[in-house]
């Protein structure tokens, strides 16, 4: 029989899309949508790179990346300077919340979790802070932060009452938004250092946090930074918050004298508020400088989720189980 | 079980889930048959006297032993199962104990339980007493009682750091980076020296320890062990994941340690029993069935299921 070995020409494009002769009408339909459905995928995901490409290329100048926008939002002119910094400054924030609170939370809920209602309420409460829309984040934080009590992290109205609106507040509640993805992602790679890695940990002697301390966190590494830079990738693309949390303006206005301090409580803009506001859709006085901006903030992303694939790549070498 | 654990719980039980599937109770009613040493046993084993085939087998202990851990009547249950029944053994300085019998006969159960790490699975209970040196070992601070007895695992499991600090790794207080590595250069080195390792790795201290080969990160675990300088040390199937290069270095470290430190080994290669141990317990769902000398046991055993075990009857 061997040396009947037939070697099958690899089927072509045409013969993979139609399948095998022996199937039903309903399976070849079913995998003609399949390899369609992920054609479009690749074609749409094409386009908008390719557009923002042409566009953002197009529009983008030097100037605009390094000058500071006009004052008031209509005006027309200006760059875009401070909506980056404003990008970096509110993904920084809400990683450095959101990257060791959900470490935090993760080793609880992997390493302890007692009682047990107690963690089947913070895993929930991690699936309802995950699936809440950003618009709701927003709102609640400003009811908040509008309390007397948080006066000193924005800039104050009239009647000493806070606006609610700064970077740290926004930063705080964009926290929220990167927290569900340094969560699960912490708590996977701890899921998948076998028991007996800790139990040769406790086997010499050793308790449980400075087993979590010297074995378990460091075992977690990729996992920790595959979430965080998701998270960033995250808070980044987001709109509604720096929309609502960040004062209607789109240069950077300080909030009293302390250096550094007086920029985290003040106002200023992002990457996404400024395109929505220069596109059509908001006060739409300049599309082109919205799409020399909207072709930077996707390159930001996109250089995030390239990270993403580095780190996660080539997982380094591990136990077996 | 699994429907009954909370979603989300995952640390408990591992162990549990490491169990063989329920097997049927055969009822296994006689004692324990514990064949005495030969009148004239001086520490040395009698010599092979049969016509059985003789295996190739690591010299004997020399020394006299010295009784280092006892367990008294012990028994230990996951929930409503019993794993180890009423067992009741010597561990010995100076010599190797094999524990030998079929999966799920409550060998790696018992071997868990001189360290303490058996509490470590919740449903867990235990009845009977275990002593290190004449004191119940749950008289013992857990941590400090660890130190004193070491474990091996089955799969070698060195943690993400350097070769250094994975030695260093239980000389360290709490975690922290002190004593320095200057202060524990001399301690590492020993311990690698000791695991038979040194040669290889000398000139890597500072590489990631699970760049190693298989055999190199299990001696990397000896050597980690040996560093706290323990008094037992537990093998849980330490070569069943390795090379016959590698069992066979290993196995050389075992018999080398056995006079300063007291060994016990479980494993399901009857080969490696007969090679390093002095005495071999052979257990049978959770019943210690027959102990004695490595010799007796594998040459003439007295109970019915050993002889069957031991000549390959079943398990």
């Amino acid at each position: 029989m061997s040396t009947h070995a037939q070697t099958r020409p690899a089927p072509g494009l045409w013969e993979r899309i139609r399948g095998n002769e022996s199937w039903s009408i309903g399976d070849r339909i079913g995998v003609g949508l399949a390899w369609g459905a992920g054609l479009l995928l690749c074609a749409i995901a094409a386009a908008i790179v390719l557009y923002m490409l042409v566009r953002g290329l197009q529009y983008l100048s030097f100037s605009d990346v390094f000058s500071h926008p006009l004052p008031g939002l209509g005006e027309t002119g200006g760059g875009f300077l401070d909506p980056i910094l404003g990008t970096f400054v509110v993904a920084m924030l809400g990683t450095v919340i959101a990257g060791p609170l959900g470490v935090s939370i993760a080793v609880w809920l992997t390493e302890y979790a007692r009682p047990a209602w107690l963690a089947r309420a913070v895993e929930s409460g991690v699936e309802i802070v995950a699936g809440t829309p950003s618009i709701v984040l927003a709102i609640f934080g400003l009811i908040v932060f509008q309390q007397s009590f948080f006066s000193f992290l924005s800039p104050t109205g009239e009647g000493a009452t806070p606006l609610g609106r700064s970077f740290i507040v926004a930063g705080a509640m964009m926290s929220l938004i990167a927290l569900p993805l340094v969560v699960g992602a912490t708590r996977e790679a701890l899921h998948s250092i076998p028991r007996h890695v800790r139990e040769a940990s406790y086997a010499l002697g050793k308790d449980r946090a400075s087993t979590i301390r010297r074995v378990l966190l460091p075992a977690s590494r990729r996992g920790i930074g595959t979430g965080v830079t998701l998270g960033m990738g995250r808070i980044i693309g987001d709109t509604a918050i720096v929309f609502i949390l960040l004062g209607a303006t789109l240069r950077f206005e300080p909030n009293g004298g302390l250096p550094g301090w007086d920029l985290l409580t003040g106002n200023g803009s992002t990457l996404t508020t400024y395109v929505f506001h220069n596109s059509p859709a908001g006060e739409g006085g300049q599309p082109e400088k919205a799409y020399a901006a909207a072709f930077v903030l996707l390159a930001i992303v996109l250089a995030l989720n390239f990270a993403v694939d580095m780190i996660t790549r080539g997982r380094g070498k591990s136990w077996t189980h | 079980m699994d429907a009954l654990r909370p979603e989300g719980v995952r640390e408990p039980l591992a162990v549990a889930a490491q169990l063989p599937p329920p097997v049927r109770r055969i009822e296994v009613a006689e004692a324990p048959t514990v064949v005495p040493p030969p009148a004239a046993g001086n520490g040395h084993a009698p010599v092979a006297t049969g016509t059985a085939p003789r295996l190739k087998q690591l010299p004997r202990a020399a020394t006299t032993p010295v009784e280092r851990m006892r367990t008294e009547e012990l028994s230990i249950a996951y929930g409503l199962k019993l794993a180890v029944n009423e067992v009741s053994l010597n561990v010995r300085q100076g010599e190797v104990l094999a524990l030998i019998g079929p999966s799920g006969c409550g060998k790696t159960t018992l071997l868990r339980s001189l360290n303490r790490l058996v509490e470590l699975t919740p449903a867990a209970t235990r009845g009977g007493r275990i002593l290190l040196d004449g004191e119940d070992v749950d008289g013992y601070d857990v941590t400090w009682l660890r130190r004193r007895v070491g474990m091996l695992f089955q799969q070698p499991n060195p943690f993400p750091m350097s070769i250094f600090d994975n030695v260093a790794y239980g000389l360290r207080e709490r975690g922290s980076k002190k004593p320095s590595k200057r202060e524990l250069e001399p301690a590492v080195t020993e311990a690698l020296h000791r695991a038979g390792l040194f040669e290889e790795v000398k000139d890597n201290l500072d590489h990631p320890a699970l760049a190693l080969s298989g055999g190199q990160q299990q001696r990397l675990c000896i050597a980690r062990s040996l560093a706290v300088r323990p008094e037992v040390l537990l093998l849980d199937e330490p070569c069943s994941a390795l090379d016959p290069i590698s069992t066979q270095t290993i196995e050389e470290t075992i018999v080398a340690l056995r006079s300063e430190i007291a060994i016990v080994i479980v494993t399901h290669n009857l080969q490696q029993a007969q090679r390093v141990a002095d005495h071999v317990a052979f257990m049978y769902l959770g019943d210690l069935i027959e102990y004695g000398e490595a010799e007796q046991v594998f040459r003439s055993p007295v109970a019915e299921r050993t002889r069957e075990y031991v000549s390959g009857g079943f398990g």
